[in-house]
């Protein structure tokens, strides 16, 4: 098996016992996006040099004896929403282009100081605004089984960069699914750690209340090995949680779901579902009890207005989050004719800078936290949210885990819902309400949907701090799939 | 419209609103130095630059020292309070939007007394919160080197992040015509009782206490308030006092001529005390303030509240009640030190050595005389505590006079020396060799055989004369009680 | 009924400083009103009492210790500046004090 086609833990594996040098890793990497990312468009940036020396330094601390992470020289793809010191960070808007960093994100420097070799920057929809990657101010990133249809959004580069094995491992983040549903639509594994588990430290900020920085894997070990990596405290990120990361990496490595009681979201199915979705999903619950597992339905009322809720409270914080977006301090900066007033720069700089997304956005949480309006959109959205997280304390008292489909549909063609915001926003229906409570929650393949032969994503809810529930029964499914599909779903994805 | 005439016709309402930036060495929200005066963005970082992805943590130095001048202020404590963002424009402010707390205060509902004419005005403190500065522009090009006409600005954001501690008076009513003394008394307890907590140093000359002074009128019988305007940019003490006064005047003149105020930020300026007229609030802000959420809510523990009130230092008002009650001062002029800040100095003096009372009269007698001649605070005179203590001990000893012991101080202030230096060198020392003595007194009493002859017949009032003459011979060096004293020995009267 | 009005997509543009044209802002309207329209559904839950969320999870008291840390270079802090000056950053001409 050629070296891009192993897991991660493999990978690791290899540099650390020098069967394969993180050059050679690195460098085979290298050679795949060459070959395969005009077609994926998954990278912004690709910095071939930088990759290769910081793999050499791995292989040389490894000759010195120096005992590194399971990841050590392991390649990753960078969301490009993350800042590096030694690359530029766009957060695939124009506003940013070319600007570098003077500073790593916390994520950032916890990725190379366990090794990780940094491939590049991946796409992702403006400031992490959307579901497809098309918001992005240069151009959409196409999802590996069927490049005429999207790979998710927002953190649709990562997705379509390991799905497309141009790395093995790779950075997103989630707001409302920005994890989970690309992940789902291109058949890996996507992570949403709880809220305050990894550091939002050098993430540009959409959301601050529901940005949550997350791993992408071909599987669920090694996604758990990310994560591990990665995230636990942080000084530098007030809403960090000062406890220990939980045992995902072992629970990963378990993968049993017997006597685990597992709950169906009742309010997450029917009406506006993909048949092939659904009928993936009841399978997989059959698969779950077939494993020793109890099953029941819960209902959590209030879910369905976590997309309104969400669509409240995110563009609030990011109207006042892009505001810093001013053409004053780094950036683009338009119309500075000498005559024009600041106040004038920033508007035309603003709206230059600014792709259509995130104007609306920016005009929805303006107007939503407006004297006036507050108290009727932002306020009563804060107390559905609270709504939210009671729905899932009472379905935890219940069930150890939640499970729900991940998206309603498989991945759509690219440009199908580029002008109909609001068709655009239910491809998180599912998702949203694990970042409004702050909750664990992941996306597993769960197989191909019947009528279009894409990848189906299952959801799988833990408590705040029970990420390790999420990898345990993530795994069990992975485990239990993979003997039936007699391989991992992506062998199935057809060749680039 | 004349001060007076404004008086007659209206009353005003004050406000005020005090911005102190606290002493902590590093920023609010980051580690950057808080010193002054630095190189242009040389105290930045990518949290106070606001580069995308940096996020704020609270520095708790801050927060203790907002409960502590909250507790100082008589306030409530927030059991549980959240920050608030502030969404406005403004190229100073990196983020455009400035965190600062909105309706959850951490401290409520307070007060400070202060002292005007005697009487106690008690101000009320609606409430204390903490927030960061902005950083600081400089107007390129056009005349002024105002923002009116300035070709562009070029900003250092070295200030940018600063904590900012904003205490909100409530509505003052009832101040009548001293409605300016009421507020420069108030911002000089206020700055008084800053100094005392160690909270920071308040120099309004480097910008480290700025005041918004807010007035409006309100007819004579009426009660309800008039539209305010909210006069920034007021540095220093005096322009307290002279921005209320000129908006009094500046106002009643507008509304007497059937005009209506409008409400507005007004900027007064230090070199014609005049104010002009900045934004108008007309075209409402809407900051669209909601909780921070990139800070975690501050639930102050009781515990340390406790203990911060407990360690409190003796507050201005207290320990100036518990000085004037060991000194046995009058309130009048218990306040007339005050106002000359002279408490401090007569307190040091004291502890140096000198009794109180021969302290007070000192400084706030011939030095407060000097000080005000040469235009001087008090405290900027060239002498010490520990000079005037020296003084007065030699007055007690009977080595000086007070006219000599005047003569002494002066020597001082004119930087001749120490006290016993100026003695020395202009020889000032009361002559109290009783043969030098008694040979002036003999050519006195030769030169003025009148009145000898007067008091010798029993007119002894008319000794007074004899002595000044022996005062005046010696030049003011002899000791006027034993001059008396050997006059009437040598006249053979009993004196 | 329309929720927003174009006046008001003009008034939200101006306090969100974007420079948006005639047709951007009929652009807007249209579907400013529809989402409006739709996350207006949240005044469906019936929640007076319940408390807000502000925050994912009820964290309190995060401070740091005042303490100084390293701060950029001047050359660090003004690399991605559109415009500089003597150490500082150059913008357009103020038009208003601050508020
Ligand atoms: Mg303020
Ligand atoms: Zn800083």
């Amino acid at each position: 098996m050629s070296l891009i086609h192993k897991t991660a833990a493999e990978l690791g594996r290899l540099v650390a016992s020098r069967e394969a040098s993180a050059v050679e890793v690195t460098q085979a990497h290298l050679d795949r996006i060459a070959e395969v990312d005009s077609k994926v468009s998954a990278f912004l940036h690709v910095d071939a040099e930088r990759a290769l020396e910081q793999a050499r330094t791995v292989d040389e601390r490894i000759a010195n004896g120096d005992r590194l992470g399971p990841l050590a020289g392991v390649p990753i793809a960078h969301k490009d929403i993350f800042t590096t010191d030694d690359m530029p960070t766009t957060a695939g808007s124009k506003i940013l282009e070319g600007w570098r960093p003077p500073y790593d994100a916390t994520v950032t420097r916890r990725l190379r100081e366990a090794g990780l070799i940094i491939l590049g920057k991946t796409n992702l929809d403006e400031f992490a605004m959307g579901s497809s990657t098309e918001n992005s101010a240069y151009g959409p990133s196409h999802n590996p089984w069927d490049l005429s249809r999207i790979p998710g959004g927002s953190s649709g580069g990562s997705s379509a960069a390991v799905a497309s094995f141009q790395a093995p491992l790779s950075t997103g983040t989630d707001t409302g699914g920005s994890i989970r549903q690309p992940a789902a639509v291109t058949g890996i594994v996507g992570m949403k750690p709880t809220y305050g588990g990894s550091s939002r430290y050098g993430l540009i900020a959409f959301a601050s209340s529901l940005d949550t920085p997350g791993p992408f894997a071909r599987n669920v070990l090694d996604a758990a090995l990310l994560q591990e990596a990665f995230s636990g405290h942080d000084e530098f990120d007030s809403t960090s949680i000062d406890a220990p990361v939980p045992p995902v990496v072992e629970a990963a490595r378990q993968g049993d779901v017997a006597g685990l009681r597992i709950g169906v979201v009742k309010e997450f199915g029917g009406e506006g579902y993909q048949p092939g979705v659904l009928a993936r999903f009841h399978e997989t619950v059959d698969l779950l009890e077939s494993l020793g597992a109890k099953v029941v339905e819960v209902s959590c009322p209030t879910f369905g207005y976590a997309l309104p809720a969400y669509y409240l409270i995110a563009p609030s914080e990011c109207s006042s989050n892009l505001a810093r977006f001013d053409a004053m301090r780094y950036g683009l900066r338009v119309g500075d004719d000498g005559t024009r007033s600041a106040e004038e720069v920033m508007a035309l700089t603003r709206a230059a800078g600014f792709g259509p997304e995130v104007k609306r956005r920016i005009m929805l949480g303006t107007y939503a936290l407006s004297s006036g309006y507050y108290d009727a959109y932002y306020g009563q959205a804060q107390k559905v949210r609270t709504l939210i997280s009671r729905d899932f304390e009472a379905a935890f008292h219940q069930v150890d885990v939640l499970i729900s489909p991940t998206t309603p549909t498989t991945a759509f063609p690219i440009g199908e819902r580029a002008d109909d915001p609001m068709a655009m926003y239910l491809a998180d229906l599912c998702t949203i309400p694990s970042n409004l409570a702050g909750n664990a929650a992941i996306s597993v393949p769960c197989g191909l949907a019947d009528e279009d032969g894409l990848p189906v994503g299952l959801q799988i809810m833990a408590p705040v701090l029970g990420d390790d529930r999420c990898y345990r029964v993530g795994a069990a499914v992975e485990k239990a799939f993979t003997d039936r599909w007699g391989g991992p779903l992506l062998s199935k994805a057809p060749a680039l | 419209m004349p001060y007076d005439e404004a008086l007659e016709r209206f009353e005003p309402v004050l406000g005020l609103e005090t911005h102190v930036e606290l002493g902590t060495v590093s920023k609010m929200f980051c580690g950057c130095s808080t010193t002054f005066g630095a190189p242009p963005n040389t105290h930045v970082c990518p949290i106070c630059l606001a580069l995308p992805g940096s996020l704020p943590v609270a520095n708790v130095k801050a927060i203790e020292s907002t409960i502590r001048i909250g507790l100082a202020l008589n306030c409530s404590i927030a059991e549980w309070c959240r920050f608030a963002r502030k969404n406005y424009f403004y190229p100073d402010m990196p983020k455009n939007y400035q965190i600062s707390q909105y309706d959850e205060p951490l401290c409520t509902d307070g007060y400070l007394d202060v002292q005007v004419e005697g009487k106690t005005v008690r101000v009320e403190i609606e409430r204390v919160h903490l927030e960061e500065d902005t950083g600081k522009s400089t107007h390129v090009g056009g005349a002024t080197g105002r923002i009116q006409g300035a070709d562009y600005s070029i900003v250092d954001y070295n200030r940018a992040g600063i904590p900012l501690v904003e205490i909100v008076t409530k509505p003052v009513e009832g101040t009548d015509r001293l409605a300016p003394e009421v507020a420069k008394a108030y911002v000089t307890e206020l700055r008084e009782l800053l100094r005392s907590l160690g909270v920071s140093d308040v120099r309004m000359e480097e910008g480290s206490l700025r005041c918004d002074v807010n007035v409006s009128l309100m007819p004579r019988g009426s009660s309800t308030w008039g539209t305010r305007t909210e006069t920034k940019n007021v540095n220093s003490l005096r322009s307290v006092e002279r921005s209320v006064r000129g908006e009094i005047e500046r106002q009643a003149a507008i509304l007497a001529d059937g005009g209506r105020i409008i409400q507005e930020t007004r900027h007064f300026h230090e070199d014609t005390g005049a104010t002009t007229s900045g934004r108008s609030k007309e075209e409402a802000q809407d900051y669209r303030y909601f909780p921070e959420p990139d800070l975690v809510p501050i639930a102050p523990d009781p515990a340390w509240v406790a203990t911060l009130k407990a360690e409190l230092p003796e507050l201005p008002s207290v320990r100036r009640a518990r000085i004037q009650e060991e000194w046995g001062v009058s309130d009048l002029d218990m306040a007339a030190m005050h106002n000359a800040g002279a408490i401090g100095l007569v307190e040091a003096t004291v502890a140096a050595g000198a009794p109180a009372a021969d302290a007070r009269k000192w400084w706030m007698g011939e030095l407060a005389r000097r000080a005000n001649e040469s235009g001087t605070a008090l405290a900027d005179l060239p002498i010490t505590p520990g000079d005037v203590a020296k003084v007065t001990e030699l007055v007690a000893s009977g080595a000086l006079n007070d006219k000599l012991a005047r003569q002494v101080l002066e020597g001082v202030l004119a930087g001749e020396g120490t006290p016993e230096a100026v003695v020395e060198k202009r020889g000032l020392r009361i002559v109290n060799d009783e043969g030098e003595l008694s040979a002036i007194i003999d050519q006195v009493l030769a030169g003025n055989a009148d009145a000898a002859d007067k008091v010798r017949s029993g007119k002894i009032a008319a000794v007074g004369a004899l002595v000044g003459g022996v005062m005046k011979a010696s030049r003011g060096k002899a000791d006027a009680g034993r001059a008396r004293e050997l006059i009437l020995e040598k006249l053979g009267v009993e004196g | 009924m329309s929720a927003i009005t174009r006046d008001e997509v003009a008034h939200l543009a101006r306090l969100s400083r974007l420079a948006l044209d005639e047709g951007e802002l009929d652009h807007f309207a249209a579907q400013l009103d529809q989402i409006v329209g739709a996350v207006a559904r949240v005044a469906e839950v019936a929640a007076g009492d319940i408390p807000p969320s502000s925050h994912a999870l009820p964290l309190t008291n995060v401070f740091r210790p005042d303490e100084v840390r390293p701060c950029l270079t001047p050359q660090q802090a003004l690399s991605g500046a559109p415009a500089v000056e003597d150490d500082r950053f150059r913008v357009p001409r103020i038009l208003g004090e601050e508020a």
